[in-house]
């Protein structure tokens, strides 16, 4: 590796120069905004937004000053890894408290705390979805597929100051989201709460992302593009599709908060569960398929179990996907044809999304040992049974007959979670714990115990979690539906939210454990970071440099 | 690929594609053929499905409620739950029969009549009612009880249901329509002046000493609606000040902020929301409750 004084740097380019003068006209805009802003809401959040850009501003000016970024074709731009890893831990740390937060206000609604507006579920929900989705989520494949991208292709990140845009873009666009909803700023539409000019913003940053994506790929030193990111480029490129046509809006006011959707009615439920459900299925599936594509084989050193099944599972799931989100809309305006495709095709998509599990279990074979001795390892196959398990409840659910049943109910709220904490949790956390010995040169976790401890905790955090919706959501479901013998609603809802009361308060519990096992990761990380690894991890080796 | 130079994995004995990524091989093992049979056993599923149910929209010639293949089944899930309202309706119809223009007396005698009403009202009243009164209808601060035998507005079979069908303070001609002036915050009262005659009121349920400042005022200020020995109106919904019963509540300072803002509370018209059958039920429910008058009961300020 060369020294960072010989480091090749940029200079003042036309890269800069551009990411210069989209924050100098963010400024501006935020700067009108400020002044005519036709709604409070705004006016306050104009301030943020302004400093938000000044700081982007203040950045690239040192960039400049310092002889630009370093783009050193001879090493991996790993200061970006890093940086991605910390906001995964600080964002996930974030999302799961507001979740437990909510969790309990459900069970005790004094802790909506009314005399502070913003502190009511209403506001906190998008708040915890949005956080653990978006900002841990979104860190984390960020994160990951620019290690996995550059090390795939052998090839230093594309783009010379762009990934950093994308990077601080993105930190940027989940602060004014969440900042908005606290405020009461929201388009409401769930998942897609974040207004106009916020949506534009992610726009941005997400174009350069395919497109930096896209030139790594491009410039890469390895004839084949691995299976890892065809999936992540699936999830960028329908993300991108997703986000731009749900969020479809005209501003009441060019600096105002307000938008009106382009599409009404049915027409926007469906629009808005297409984009809700591939939300779930290319942020939530591809996109972490994609981790498990790369982080498995490699921490196991293991060969992938089958390439055939790789390719035919990618497309036969990315083709299915798209058209199963009228699945839910079930028994609503939706026309029943449209019902009838949303459910065959959640059918269908039963064996592409196994294909995934199959791959990852099976490239276990001649390494189950591991899940004896490396945590990591058990942590990864855990998170795999999850995404096995949920992908199978999710086409059941999906049934007509069944989502009579479930709908509306909390085993949505069970089901969402056993993929959200068991796969996409897990997976993301045995990543992250690869990949920091991996980044900071350490030859093992501060402490492999913790890690022991992190995976408990958090696994029996899941299971009551889980299982205390299922019970919740299945009573709740069949009260809804009881009649007495006379032909009348047998429950009130009130009686039904009471029943559920004791059920509420175990899965606020489970989440507290799950809260506690990602704050012990943490301070394992920061233990390993600081440098006080001990003990040598057989199960750490060593990644090479990118050797020209 | 290149297969001259096929490797194989030890452990598997399976060749490898020959391909490698940062040290990541791959097997070429086959599609797992159970996977692959389930895999077109879903699609197989799927076209089946498809031909018994809706699924095919916009084919040439299709309009209006016949825009998509209805299936072998010719399903409609609209028609089945306009078939399965009918049905259940069919079902209560006798019921809700027997109670048109019942009196309460015949409700009350007739063993079959009263659990069809007491079913029907308990779940209405769930529905709508329970959200301010409760699911026990034990009421809250500002929300009456209606299982006692307090009424504001009246407790007979014809009151309960006139309060139901107009609502309180609504916008029917016909609604419950009375307006306590907020004493304090319209400066018609001074804060003194107020806590005088707030120490009057509870005094006239014995809940604190006799204040004679307030006495004075309350007979200028609150005996015209509230009457001058406090036992209220009802034509005016004016509550009795005798019975210690506390709508806004008991406490000193409960009392003295209800006359310094002026409560206002208000409560649906159920009529056009409800059918008037349902309204017939439920109050009916109410007052079987627990505190329904007799039409001839007119205990105070009548």
């Amino acid at each position: 590796m060369t020294s960072s004084q010989t480091l090749q740097r940029s200079g003042f380019d036309i890269n800069l120069a551009a990411v210069g003068l989209i924050t100098l006209l963010g400024a501006l805009w935020a700067l009108f905004a400020a002044a005519f802003a036709p709604d409070a809401a705004m006016k306050g959040q104009s301030w943020l937004i302004l400093a938000g850009f000044l700081t982007g501003l203040l950045l690239v000016v040192g960039a400049i000053a310092r002889g630009g970024v370093i783009v050193d074709q001879s090493e991996y731009n790993e200061d970006l890894i890093k940086a991605g890893v910390i906001a995964s831990l600080f964002w996930g740390a974030a999302g799961l408290l507001v979740g437990v937060l909510i969790a309990f206000q459900l069970a005790f609604p004094v802790l909506n705390l009314d005399a502070f507006g913003f502190t009511s579920f209403g506001r906190l929900r998008p708040l915890h979805t949005s956080a653990v989705i978006f900002a841990f989520g979104g860190n984390v494949l960020l994160a990951t597929s620019f290690y996995v991208v550059q090390r795939t292709s052998r090839t230093r990140i594309a783009g010379g100051v762009w990934p950093w845009f994308v990077f601080w873009g993105y930190q940027f666009f989940i602060v004014i989201a969440a900042s908005g909803y606290l405020i009461g700023i929201t388009q409401s539409q769930e998942y897609a709460e974040p207004e106009w000019y916020a949506d534009l913003w992610l726009t941005i940053v997400w174009v350069a992302y395919l497109l930096i994506f896209l030139g790594t790929l491009w410039k890469r030193k390895e004839p084949h593009i691995y299976v890892a990111n065809w999936f992540y480029l699936a999830f960028i490129i329908t993300i991108a599709v997703l986000h731009v046509v749900n969020n479809l809006a005209v501003p009441v006011d060019f600096f105002g908060s307000r938008s009106y959707p382009v599409m009404a009615g049915v027409q926007n439920a469906l629009t808005q569960w297409w984009y809700g459900h591939n939300a779930v299925g290319f942020f939530l599936t591809a996109g972490f398929l994609g981790i498990m594509y790369y982080f498995i084989p490699k921490r196991v050193h293991r060969p992938v179990y089958s390439y055939r099944l790789s390719i035919i599972h990618f497309w036969s799931l990315i083709f299915i996907y798209i058209w199963a989100g009228p699945h839910h809309l079930h028994y609503t305006a939706l026309p029943e044809w449209a019902q009838t495709l949303g459910m065959t095709f959640s059918i269908m998509l039963w064996m592409p999304s196994w294909g995934g599990m199959i791959n990852g279990l099976m490239t276990l074979s001649g390494a189950w040992d591991k899940l004896r001795t490396d945590p990591v390892v058990r942590m990864l196959v855990l998170s795999v049974a999850f995404y096995g398990m949920s992908t199978f409840e999710g086409p059941v659910m999906s049934v007509r007959a069944v989502n009579s049943l479930s709908h509306y109910t909390d085993w949505t709220v069970g089901h969402v979670h056993s993929g959200a904490l068991g796969w996409v949790g897990f997976v993301s956390f045995g990543a992250l714990y690869c990949l920091v010995p991996w980044l900071w040169k350490k030859k093992g976790m501060f402490s492999k115990a913790l890690v022991d401890w992190h995976f408990w905790i958090a696994t029996f955090g899941i299971l009551l979690y889980i299982t205390s919706m299922w019970v919740a959501g299945i009573m709740q479901g069949l009260m809804w539906r009881a009649y007495n013998e006379l032909g009348f609603l047998e429950y009130s809802f009130v009686e039904t939210v009471e029943a559920m009361h004791i059920s509420y308060i175990i899965r606020a519990v489970g989440g507290v454990l799950y809260l506690a096992g990602a704050l012990i990761m943490i301070y394992n990380v920061y233990r390993t970071i600081k440098g006080d690894v001990t003990e040598t991890d057989e199960a750490v080796v060593p990644q090479p440099a990118l050797a020209e | 690929m290149s297969d001259n130079k096929l490797e194989h994995d030890d452990h598997t004995g399976t060749a490898t594609t020959g391909h490698e990524w940062d040290g990541i091989k791959e097997l070429d093992t086959p599609l797992p053929r159970w996977w692959l049979w389930i895999f077109y056993a879903t699609i197989f599923w799927s076209v089946i499905y498809m031909i018994f149910m809706p699924a095919i929209p916009g084919l040439p010639g299709m309009s209006a409620e016949g825009d998509h293949t209805r299936g072998l089944r010719n399903h409609s899930e609209r028609a089945n739950v306009a078939a399965a309202i009918e049905a259940l309706e069919a079902s209560r119809a006798s019921g809700f029969e027997a109670l048109r223009g019942a009196s309460i007396e015949e409700i009350e005698n007739d063993p079959q009549l009263l659990q069809f009403v007491r079913a029907a009202g308990e779940s209405a009243f769930g529905d709508n009612c329970a959200t301010c009164h409760g699911a026990g209808a034990q009421g809250f601060v500002g929300y009456p009880n209606l299982n006692d035998d307090v009424w504001l507005w009246g407790g007979t079979y014809q009151d309960i249901h006139d309060t139901l069908m107009y609502g309180i303070r609504t916008e029917h001609p016909d609604t419950r329509m009375s307006i306590m002036p907020a004493f304090g915050r319209d400066e018609l009262l001074s804060n003194s002046q107020i806590q005088a005659v707030s120490d009057h009121v509870l005094s006239l349920s014995g809940l604190a000493e006799a204040n004679s400042e307030g006495a004075e005022i309350y007979a200028i200020q609150c005996a015209s609606c509230h009457m001058d020995d406090g036992r209220g109106d009802r034509m005016q919904g004016a509550p009795n000040l005798t019975d210690g019963e506390w709508l806004y509540g008991s406490e000193r300072d409960q009392v003295i902020n209800i006359i310094y803002r002026g409560p206002y509370g208000v409560m649906p018209g159920w009529e056009g929301r409800l059918d008037d059958a349902t309204i017939d039920a439920l109050a009916a429910y109410v007052f079987l409750l627990g505190g329904g008058e007799d039409a001839t009961a007119r205990p105070t300020g009548q």
